[in-house]
């Protein structure tokens, strides 16, 4: 049986008007019937969600929340070269025995927060959340994930390509939860992310990139790149892909340098001047392809 | 939905099981403290970002405020109480007292769990392991560096008691408030409060500039039960008017009709915890224009404030000396940012009325001035109020303006209940005073051997909404716009330009930082033009004792810039060298070093601002320290122990300590402007000096006579002395000054600290990026009373120094929380080497003086020198984030 647990906004109350419902069902079926019923917010680790109601509460009171707390689902468990489950964290991913074209994520994995983040958040929350300076999302498009949406009604697969559509927007439905990425047979390739931030921990990307490339003597056989933060959503840059196919080291870089990026809309903000940030993009993409 | 009560979460905290009755999603955090009372879990952000709640959860480190409750049920949480009666909790408490590691200590919980984390698997990590596994907590007092150190030795701790100290003037003893510290027993503002608390809600504008109409009170009230008030603009029983300075008193405690910046408190809801926080309190706003300094200062502009023309809140001047020709000229336009305190205790306290009296109990820096702004505000007579300082989880200068304080004693005073808060971090963030952000032009010149001539300093300091200390900066800054030089000619303005933006207060250095940005630049500019080396240059010109400064005042003693120059010579070529190696291979790395000076008067300018020290010793041996100065994490109380015990001729340990309660310690003024070592320190001494003579004239004895107390018996010379009465002396200091007059001549400060800081550093010139590799600090303090602390509060400031340089720029709206306003993490400090120069001041305290803000000042200046040295970019704009790094290296 799903604990079934009515709760207010911060503590008990008499006065209680707004009030959250907390649901902590012990099995996917049940997950989905409450999501079904209620719609109310899945619960992972929380490093999003409660910096969000913190965020929520400055000038008043946060609107009420439902939650849906998964972290009892076992099948939601587990992480390997083919599977990352709903519930794996940064530090089970950081720490797993993955194959080379997963260093990537494992490096983005140790750089999220700090440890209290990584030992809690998950990298589907990360995506879930959607934003644009979510580090999960480069290195997974490097992998080709594909997420797996689960609801009462039945499972479907989406590329992550497809599942993030805008800053904070996905294609996830209210009712379903994401319960695993699924990645495919990967090149034996060693994937590389860089990161570029204004202090050393706990920061949030100015922008970040991910590539691997596998090379034919002195020429590129493959190569595989995305970015994030420069654009709402993170972007595989396949163009980019194209052309550096046959390219020597040096000829990559300026490739790299040159080449039209119209998949990037960089803006300004706090972190960074739009013009910065187009610029910087072709940096971190060149340390994380040709470094 | 219908509400049941919820079955009971089933907690084990330090092995022991509670079942808590709280709502599931309730934080960790939250059942930590407020249902177990396990306050050592600290909240510092309620959001991840600052790691101050770190507890374990099955041995693995979490944020305890972003745990749901009902997640942590059924594991094993072990929280700073339970960590410090385990062996790896002593030997790393032992460990953080030895190398100072525990300043205010409100992150020290947080650093330890985490650590204690990292020490189970590896007992004894390298520092990369140390920075993975801490770099998740932020610390903004000690630069983190000795908070390394202490992990990365702690396994040498393990099962060995600290040795006990003598503590004599000189010795590295450890911090006497620290081991509260270590075991999570220290009362922090948020800490403590009558059971029966009623709770304060602030309810404040959204809008910078704003009219607006409370709705119905009487209706609210009547909509909202457990909420028993609702405070406004007409409940202030007294003045509703608090600030610095005693014919200012421009804050209101409420406003009245217009607010002028966000963060403007316009009433406070007051109530059980849950009613207030729960309870919409919508207020009709109208958003009037807001100005900024340009628009502030312009022809016709608005006034903030009727009485106050063009803006402007003050001008400060120097203006002395006559030009010599100049052979080279150099100038510059800075402009700097908003810098927030970040101090990771958020304000909070409590108040209850007690008959006629009020008592506030709150994180602050200056009881006095506390206390002379609650009575204000409630129109009573300072003896009826209060004021019991918390610990203070840190301050640099933003706890000295009240903040929760008036209000909650308005609320007390009028229900007569006690009541509490505690703000939120972007409620910190948003209402508190920052640094003020200058608008800096400067010219200067050198003669054809690079001899300084002149130096003309125009800045505008954006002051915000109210007065607080901008008067204060606006002073300062002229007197020290010429830096620690010989300059011939000085003319410098510093204006206080009130705009619809927070409040700039107090922040370590007021206002000298962001000076010293601008008139180092132009230093680096003139040695270069005149063909000197830039830190020969600086040794040239440097002030030495016997020169006249630019208000006139002849420099007798304790100038040690020279000795602190020469000290980093030799550190200066080697790095030099290093950074010519690692160019020579070229690369998008470009290294480079920087050098720069600093001067910083210690206590107010041109102002009295003594300091009474008080020791009682009863006829039963019970010796008791009066110490009416806060120690917001400084270490003023262990110094102050140090001085008195010498001058007195007892260890520290025999000591007991009462500490800035108004009801019954002397005044000794606020913790700033550097001053308790040098000024309550002397003041200690003389305290230490007279209850000495006392005690020897009643033995008879000659002056080298030795002491001792030992289980309530006095011995002089061995020989027990019994007393009649209690003993009681007073030590009284008040630093000589002159007032300035209006061309800026006169005696602003007593004493001077003096230093040199070299940053060594690499530019990536493709991201505009800085990579700090090594800070060399050369600190004249006189006399270093306890060398540890000393090197803690450098480290410290060479952090702060380092965020205003690289990162932080507070922008109301825009980064009002710990995630988007960025401090210096762990692995932003590089290894600092810290050089204590000791040339003695006659009027300090065995020849001390002060070093809390003289450490921060030069810090910028020498990593921009650096940047200029490796890529030729001038840094004009501060903080130097990659973006404007970049922008500065396309200028050239
Ligand atoms: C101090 C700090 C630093 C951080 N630094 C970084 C950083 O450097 N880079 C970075 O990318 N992120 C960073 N983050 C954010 C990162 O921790 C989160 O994005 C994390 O990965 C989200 O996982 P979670 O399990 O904590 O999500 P939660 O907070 O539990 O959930 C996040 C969101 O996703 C939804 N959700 C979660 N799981 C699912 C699911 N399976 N199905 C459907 N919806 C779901 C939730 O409803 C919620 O809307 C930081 C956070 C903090 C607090
Ligand atoms: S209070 Fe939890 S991280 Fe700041
Ligand atoms: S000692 Fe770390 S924040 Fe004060």
């Amino acid at each position: 049986m799903a604990q079934y647990l009515p709760v207010e906004c911060r503590a008990n109350s008499p006065y209680a008007r707004k009030m959250d419902a907390y649901f902590r069902p012990m099995s996917l079926p049940e997950a989905l019937d409450l999501m079904a019923r209620h719609r109310p917010q899945p619960l992972a680790g929380g490093t999003d969600l409660y910096p969000w109601i913190t965020g929520a509460e400055v000038w008043g009171p946060r609107p009420a929340l439902n939650w849906l707390d998964m972290s009892g689902i076992a099948a939601l468990r587990g992480v390997s070269a083919t599977r990352i489950g709903a519930l794996a964290t940064w530090t089970e991913v950081a720490e797993a025995a993955l194959p080379p074209a997963f260093r990537a994520l494992q490096q983005a994995a140790r750089q999220v927060g700090g440890r209290q983040v990584q030992n809690r958040g998950t990298v589907l929350g990360n995506l879930c959340n959607a934003s644009p300076a979510a580090d999960g999302v480069p290195p997974l498009l490097l992998l080709d994930a594909e997420v797996e949406l689960a609801s009462a009604a039945g499972t479907r697969r989406i590329a992550l390509s497809q599942f993030i559509l805008h800053n904070r927007r996905t294609a996830r439905t209210p009712e379903e939860i994401a319960v695993a990425l699924h990645i495919p047979a990967q090149p034996d390739v060693e994937s590389r992310f860089e990161k570029l931030g204004a202090r050393k921990q706990l920061v949030i990307s100015i922008a970040m990139a991910a590539g691997l490339a596998r090379w034919d003597g002195k020429r590129i056989a493959q190569a595989r790149v995305a970015i994030g933060a420069c654009s709402p959503v993170a972007r595989r840059l396949h163009g980019l892909e194209a052309a550096l196919l046959g390219a020597t080291r040096d000829e990559a870089a300026q490739i790299i340098a040159r080449l039209p990026l119209p998949e990037l809309s960089p803006i300004a903000d706090v972190r960074g001047s739009a013009a910065y940030r187009a610029a910087a993009a072709r940096d971190v993409v060149a340390r994380a392809v040709l470094a | 939905m219908n509400a049941m009560p919820p079955p009971p979460i089933a907690l084990t905290v330090n092995g022991q099981t509670h079942a808590l009755p709280l709502p599931p999603a309730t934080r960790l955090s939250a059942a930590l403290r407020d249902t177990l009372g396990l306050t050592g879990t600290k909240i510092g952000c309620d959001a991840g970002d600052c790691g101050a709640c770190t507890v374990l959860l099955d041995g693995a480190q979490v944020c305890a405020c972003m745990v749901p409750v009902a997640q942590a049920a059924g594991a094993q949480v072990t929280t700073v109480e339970g960590l410090a009666g385990t062996r790896w909790g002593q030997a790393l408490a032992a460990s953080f007292l030895h190398h100072g590691a525990a300043q205010c200590g409100i992150c020290t919980p947080g650093m330890v769990m985490a650590a204690a984390e990292l020490l189970a698997r590896d007992a004894t990590p390298d520092e990369a392991a140390v920075e993975a596994a801490l770099g998740g907590v932020l610390c903004r007092c000690t630069g983190y560096r000795k908070i390394t150190d202490a992990v990365l030795d702690a396994h040498r701790f393990l099962d060995t008691p600290p040795a006990p100290e003598s503590g004599a003037v000189g010795a590295r003893i450890p911090r006497l408030d620290g081991p509260a510290k270590l075991d999570g027993s220290e009362r922090y503002g948020a800490d403590a409060a009558p059971a029966d608390a009623l709770w304060l809600r602030p309810i404040r504008s959204p809008h910078a500039h704003a009219r607006f109409t409370l709705p119905d009170i009487p209706q609210f009230l009547a909509a909202n039960p457990g909420v028993e008030a609702v405070l406004t603009a007409r409940d202030v029983p007294g003045r509703n008017g608090f600030g610095i300075y005693p014919h200012i008193k421009d804050q209101p405690v409420f406003a009245e009709h217009t607010v002028l910046y966000r963060g403007d408190c316009v009433a406070a809801l007051v109530g059980t915890r849950d009613a207030v926080l729960r309870a919409e309190f919508p207020v009709a706003w109208v958003p009037l224009p807001a100005l900024d300094v340009t628009a502030a200062r312009a022809d016709g502009a608005p006034l903030l404030h009727a009485h106050l023309p063009g803006n402007i809140l003050t001008t400060g001047r120097v203006v002395s000396g006559t030009a010599a020709p100049a052979a080279h000229t150099a100038r510059i336009a800075v402009q700097t940012s908003f810098v927030e305190h970040a101090y990771i205790e958020p304000e909070a306290g409590y108040a209850q009325r007690i008959g006629d009296v009020v008592e506030v109990f709150a994180s602050t820096q200056a009881p006095y001035m506390d206390r002379e702004e609650v009575a204000g505000v409630l129109g009573i007579p300072e003896d009826r109020v209060r004021i019991i300082p918390s610990a203070c989880g840190g301050g640099f200068g933003g706890k000295l303006d009240v903040a929760v304080q008036p209000m909650l004693a308005v609320a007390a005073w009028l229900l007569n209940k006690p009541v509490r808060t505690i703000y939120a971090r972007p409620e910190s963030m948003l209402s508190s005073t920052k640094r003020h952000p200058a608008s800096i032009t400067a010219e200067a010149g050198c003669d054809a051997q690079g001899r300084l001539t002149h130096i003309h300093f125009d800045g505008d300091y954006d002051t915000g909404a109210y007065a607080s200390w901008g008067p204060t900066v606006a002073g300062r800054v002229p007197v020290h716009a010429s830096g620690p030089y010989r300059v011939p000619q000085v003319a410098a303005v510093a204006r206080a330009v009130h705009t619809h933006n927070p409040p700039s207060g107090a922040f370590r250095g007021f206002g000298v930082p962001q000076a010293a940005i601008a008139q180092e630049a132009l230093w680096d500019q003139l040695a270069d033009a005149a063909g000197l080396d830039r830190l020969e240059f600086r040794v040239l010109n440097a002030l030495r004792a016997g020169d006249t400064t630019a208000t006139g005042q002849r420099v007798e003693h304790s100038v040690g810039l020279l000795a602190c120059l020469e000290a980093l010579r030799p550190h200066w070529q080697a790095l030099r060298a290093r950074a010519a190696a690692e160019n020579a291979r070229g690369g998008a790395l470009r290294h480079g070093v920087g050098v720069a000076c600093m001067w910083y008067g210690i206590g107010n300018t041109g102002m009295s601002n003594p300091s009474t020290m008080r020791l009682e010793l009863t006829p039963d041996g019970a010796l008791t320290f009066f110490n009416g100065a806060v120690d917001i994490g400084q270490g003023s109380t262990t110094v102050l122990h140090q001085i008195a015990a010498e001058a007195l001729g007892l260890p520290v340990v025999v000591f007991a300590h009462v500490n800035g309660d108004t009801f019954l310690t002397p005044d000794a003024g606020k913790t700033s402007a550097s001053r308790q070592t040098f000024v309550s320190g002397r003041a200690a001494f003389e305290a230490g000096r007279a209850l000495r003579a006392d005690i020897l004239r009643r033995a008879n004895a000659g002056d080298d006579a030795a002491l001792s107390l030992e289980a309530g018996v006095l011995r002089v010379n061995g020989a027990s002395l019994h007393l009649h009465e209690t003993l009681r002396a007073e030590g009284r200091f008040d630093p000589p000054t002159v007032p300035l007059d209006e061309n800026g001549q006169g005696i602003p400060y007593a004493t001077y600290g003096f230093a040199a800081q070299i940053a060594a550093l690499a530019v990536d010139t493709r991201l505009g990026t800085i990579k700090l590799y090594r800070i060399v600090a050369a600190h004249d303090v006189g006399r270093a009373i306890n060398p540890t602390l000393l090197e803690g509060q450098i480290h410290g400031g060479i952090a702060q120094g380092i965020g205003l340089a690289l990162m932080e720029e507070y922008i109301p709206g825009r980064t009002e929380n710990l995630h988007d306003y960025l401090i210096p993490s762990m692995g932003d400090v590089p290894p600092i080497d810290t050089i204590l120069i000791e040339d003695p001041e006659p009027l300090g305290p065995c020849g001390a003086k002060g070093v809390g803000e003289p450490a921060l000042v030069a810090t910028a200046p020498a990593i921009y020198s650096a940047i200029r040295d490796a890529t030729g970019a001038v840094i004009t704009r501060v903080p130097a984030l990659p973006h404007r790094v970049l922008e500065a290296l396309r200028r050239g």
